[in-house]
């Protein structure tokens, strides 16, 4: 299938990829006979157009995470920490409510309802993120594999427990009136409320389509092959004048900055955040989202995302075993299809040559 | 930071670090076996060591088991205990063997596959539990009341803190023998050196790699026993941090090394209960984890680094 759509001259695969981006504007609307079923709302159950918000934010963190793990080959398992960075910068700068942005009143002589406003809020978020993500790519970028797998799922917890126990976060109490794009939650909001999810999912949407466009852009540069050299073999990639280091850094940066967006819309849209809502689990829900999509490949990873958020949705009674069922498709998912349900053309072919240079002895 | 309460009771906490990390490193040979042999981490460890903590818990309601009973009844449940949580950690441990990682072990496939399926099984294996037996926190009964044995310097030493110390160290030294001077040692050490080799050489490999989940099973067993001694409950989720804990103990020693297993893990309760003290106690797996990077950082082999193969290479 994949091979044909590539055959097709270029004004119909335009059209294809225009017709498809339509669709996804109009999901939250979807009321064509037939698909009705799709919706999660069709008996009572969640909010549609909430459920396609929170599914465009996991894409968007599929995304980033896409390019640690699937482009640069370095798996990160403390992803949410980018995550809660993002969605802390907007709470804590963003909300009236915050101790940061009260001392910050005091400290400049404010008037009582300052905060600093939402849009200064994103650069603010991706700043932090990418320092975030040095600080952490820093020191820990020289392990290979394992090694910083688990150094970087002690990250995520340390950031959790730090802000859980330090007072300017908030504490376990967590953050509330966290502004969206209008301000702080109130009734002029007639946008960007609380109530309509419609407004939030084609923001997030078109944030997601326009991170994919320079990903892509990323992907295809001289710094996304690169990673993809820097992922097949490190010390080949050196010899070749290509300095690792550097690269991983640079992957580590803007992943935590897309995922950094990411928790930032989340925070926007959830108004209230707190430090639990961030924990460890999330962040192997993250990467079984890139790895049962097909690392590397952004189709496959968006797919990934969409039916991990999606599917529990969809089906609530089953919400119950939704990390169960998370570990389980990880594990069958590496066991039948390593390469993910649409693999990477790339990965599937090297995966393929691994599998025929088994040693005899096995 | 509080140092009038480290310092004035160094001997106190020094001694429950000991008993502490005594757990981890029991635990964390589970890791260095693995590692050594594999170079796997193999992240459902602390999954296996959850299994040991409700079979102690199962099959001590089973029994009956109450508040501090009689030292008969005592002893028995203790010995039932230990040998149904071994058991039961040591099963589960080559079953993950034989599901998960024979397969992917014949694929050849590359280490972040291995690592995505352990993390994946350890989930499950978690979540099931969870669902099983309920998300919260499950109680047992103290079987062994928590005591003031003998003081010595004006350090107070538990029979808890004795029990777990004591028989981490027997358990440990038991395994170094095992793998330094047994046959079936000699096969690990083989086979940790040059899997290759090892196998033209007439070690069957699959054997030697099943005995050392089972052997990594059967300690993680154990420390589920000493874990449910000290802590006195469970939880589905138990073995999360305390695999986590138990795997830099691991690096902190050097992984692959059983003696350093040992060591780092005894290093890391007494750095733990130094750092709960001076701080809140939440802050104490913060430490851990600082530790951890700092170690890796300065030291990317652990304090003795070298790996089980090469150790007497």
């Amino acid at each position: 299938m994949g091979e044909r759509f590539r055959a097709l001259p270029k004004w119909q695969r335009m059209l294809a990829f225009a017709a498809f981006v339509a669709f996804l504007y109009y999901l939250p609307l979807l009321g064509i006979p037939g698909l009705t079923w799709l919706r999660t709302d069709v008996n009572g159950g969640n909010n549609w157009a909430g459920v396609l918000f929170v599914c465009a934010v996991y894409v968007l963190i599929a995304i980033g995470l896409n390019v640690v793990i699937g482009l640069a080959g370095l798996l990160d398992l403390g992803y949410v920490g980018f995550f809660a960075v993002g969605a802390y910068s907007v709470a804590l700068f963003g909300s009236t409510q915050s101790p940061v942005v009260k001392a910050l009143q005091e400290r400049f002589d404010m008037p009582e309802g300052w905060a600093v406003a939402w849009a200064i809020c994103i650069p603010l978020a991706i700043a932090l993120t990418m320092i975030s993500g040095v600080l952490l790519g820093w020191p820990t970028l020289r392990l290979r594999g394992d090694y910083l797998a688990i150094v970087t799922l002690g990250f995520g917890e340390i950031i959790r427990i730090v802000v859980r126990n330090v007072e300017w976060s908030g504490g376990p109490q967590g953050v509330a009136a966290i502004p969206g794009p209008q301000g702080a939650p109130s009734a002029d909001n007639d946008v960007f409320g609380l109530i309509d999810a419609k407004p939030w999912y084609w923001l997030a949407l078109t944030v997601v389509l326009v991170l994919v466009f320079a990903v892509r852009r990323l992907e295809n540069s001289r710094v996304g092959r690169a990673w993809l050299a820097v992922r097949e073999d490190e010390d080949a990639a050196a010899v070749m004048g290509v300095y690792p280091f550097k690269y991983k850094l640079w992957a580590f940066a803007i992943g935590a900055a897309l995922g950094g967006i990411s928790g930032f819309l989340f925070a926007s849209r959830q108004g209230f955040i707190e430090p639990n809502q961030f924990n460890a689990q999330l962040s192997i829900l993250f990467v079984a989202m890139v790895v049962v999509g097909g690392a590397g490949n952004m189709a496959g990873v968006a797919l990934g995302a969409f039916l991990l958020a999606y599917l529990p949705e969809r089906f609530r009674d089953f919400a119950e075993w939704r990390f169960l069922v998370f570990g389980l498709a990880l594990v069958l998912v590496m066991l039948l299809r390593p390469q993910g349900l649409i693999p990477s053309r790339r990965r599937a072919r090297e995966l393929k040559d691994r599998a025929e240079e088994v040693p005899a002895s096995v | 930071m509080n140092f009038d309460e480290l310092f004035g009771h160094l001997g106190q906490h020094t001694v429950d670090g000991l008993a502490k990390g005594s757990i981890y490193a029991l635990v964390a040979l589970g890791y260095t076996l693995v590692y050594g042999v594999l170079r796997l981490i193999n992240f459902a460890h602390a999954e296996v060591f959850m299994v040991g903590t409700f079979t102690v818990v199962g099959v001590w309601s089973l029994l009956g088991a109450t508040d501090s009973p009689p030292l008969g009844t005592m002893l028995l449940l203790l010995t039932v205990g230990l040998l149904a949580a071994a058991a039961a950690s040591g099963l589960t441990a080559v079953v993950v063997e034989r599901v998960a990682y024979r397969r992917l072990r014949r694929m050849n496939a590359p280490p972040l596959i291995f690592l995505i399926t352990a993390i994946g099984l350890s989930l499950v294996m978690s979540e099931a539990f969870g669902l099983w037996q309920g998300r919260l926190v499950v109680g047992m009964p103290t079987i062994l009341e928590r005591e003031v044995l003998f003081t010595v310097a004006g350090t107070d030493i538990t029979n808890t803190q004795l029990i777990t110390v004591v028989a981490a160290l027997v358990m440990m030294a038991g395994l170094d023998v095992f793998i330094n001077r047994t046959r079936y040692g000699r096969g690990v050490r083989a086979v940790a050196q040059n899997p290759d080799t090892a196998a033209l050489m007439g070690v069957n490999k699959d054997r030697v790699i099943a005995l050392i989940f089972l052997l990594g099973g059967l300690l993680a067993g154990a420390a589920a026993l000493l874990y449910a001694l000290r802590y006195g409950n469970t939880r589905f989720n138990v073995g999360f941090i305390l695999g986590l804990k138990a795997f830099t103990a691991a690096v902190l020693g050097g992984i692959g090394n059983i003696r350093g297993a040992l060591l780092g893990g005894l290093l890391l309760g007494v750095v733990e209960v130094y750092a709960a003290t001076l701080t809140k106690s939440s802050w104490e797996d913060v430490a851990a984890f600082v530790v951890l990077v700092v170690v890796l950082l300065f030291r990317p082999t652990g304090l003795l680094g070298e790996s089980l193969g090469r150790a007497r290479a």
